[in-house]
């Protein structure tokens, strides 16, 4: 787990030393992209091949409904607070 | 929308190519998706020291830019521990950690399939991306009945790109700045979130 932040922390120092490098940045995206490509392409292929799981598919997209609408509700209610006591009044959104 | 729905596409024929368990064994990605994370976890680092948007957007609206994704957090941690009673099989951590994906389904579904297990992986890509659609399709409604700072705080991470445009029509042009700013926030946020709930559970 910590050489995950480890290495994402190592990244931001060279993306600030990167900053305004057009060329370099676009290829990092692109990198981003196919990374990101690749890794669900095997988490799919994991699940695919792992019964219990595919078996259990509609708990957890119920599960899944149950956390978004969840999330949504509650953020939805706090940007309402923060609009109506905060922002509304001041107008710094412009 | 394009690329969520390419990078659905992958996760998609993963899913198939694996049901069918037509590949060879020796492609089980188990070793190499450990790795690919790391350079994505480094490459994403990249991408975010490299946008000076952020910066250039606190210096000329204050501090105060802060409280949007502060709502954001709290409201989503609230909202996903009050359903959290709702769900079934899972623990309050891992609703948690699903929650704190924050609608950045690849990185989040990605992280918590690694160091967790693939069952919630599975269930993090499904509510973030369903978060995603909630906003896309909702973001006038919830203008209409939560303030314009809503569709924002419902989009999440995505309210920097995927859900932007839908934003900005929703909020006007003037929110495009917040919304940006709001994105970002979160966009760095999630991988250190997600892994530090994963690592309580």
């Amino acid at each position: 787990m910590l050489e995950i932040l480890f290495l994402m922390a190592f990244g931001i120092l060279i993306g600030v030393l990167l900053r305004g490098k057009k060329r370099a940045v676009f290829w990092v995206e692109k990198a981003i992209l196919w990374s990101i490509f690749l890794l669900l392409f095997f988490l799919g292929l994991s699940i695919g091949g792992d019964k219990l799981i595919m078996a259990s598919l509609p708990s957890l997209g119920l599960n899944a409904f149950l956390i978004s609408l969840g999330g949504v509700a509650g953020s939805v209610l706090a940007a309402w607070a923060t609009w109506k006591f905060l922002f509304n009044r001041k107008r710094i959104a412009q | 929308m394009r690329t969520s729905l390419i990078i659905l596409l992958f996760f998609a024929t993963g899913l198939l190519a694996g049901t069918l368990d037509i590949l060879p064994a020796a492609i089980n990605g188990k070793d190499l998706s450990t790795w690919a994370l790391y350079l994505l976890m480094f490459l994403v680092g990249i991408s975010i020291g490299a946008d000076d948007r952020a910066l250039e957007a606190l210096k000329s609206h204050g501090l105060k830019l802060f409280l949007v994704p502060l709502a954001t957090i709290i409201g989503t941690f609230a909202g996903v521990a009050a359903i959290h009673l709702a769900t079934t099989n899972l623990l309050f951590g891992e609703s948690m950690a699903v929650g704190a994906g924050f609608g950045y389904y690849s990185l989040s579904s990605i992280i918590i399939g690694e160091l967790h297990s693939e069952a919630l992986g599975v269930t993090a890509l499904l509510a973030n991306v369903m978060r995603e659609i909630i906003t896309l399709l909702l973001a006038p409604f919830f203008v209409l009945w939560f303030g314009k700072l809503s569709p924002i705080s419902a989009g999440g991470a995505t309210s920097m790109d995927t859900t932007l445009p839908i934003i900005t029509r929703a909020s006007g042009n003037e929110f495009a700045i917040v919304s940006l700013f709001h994105g970002m926030v979160l966009t760095i946020l999630v991988p250190l979130l997600v892994t530090f709930i994963v690592s309580l559970i």
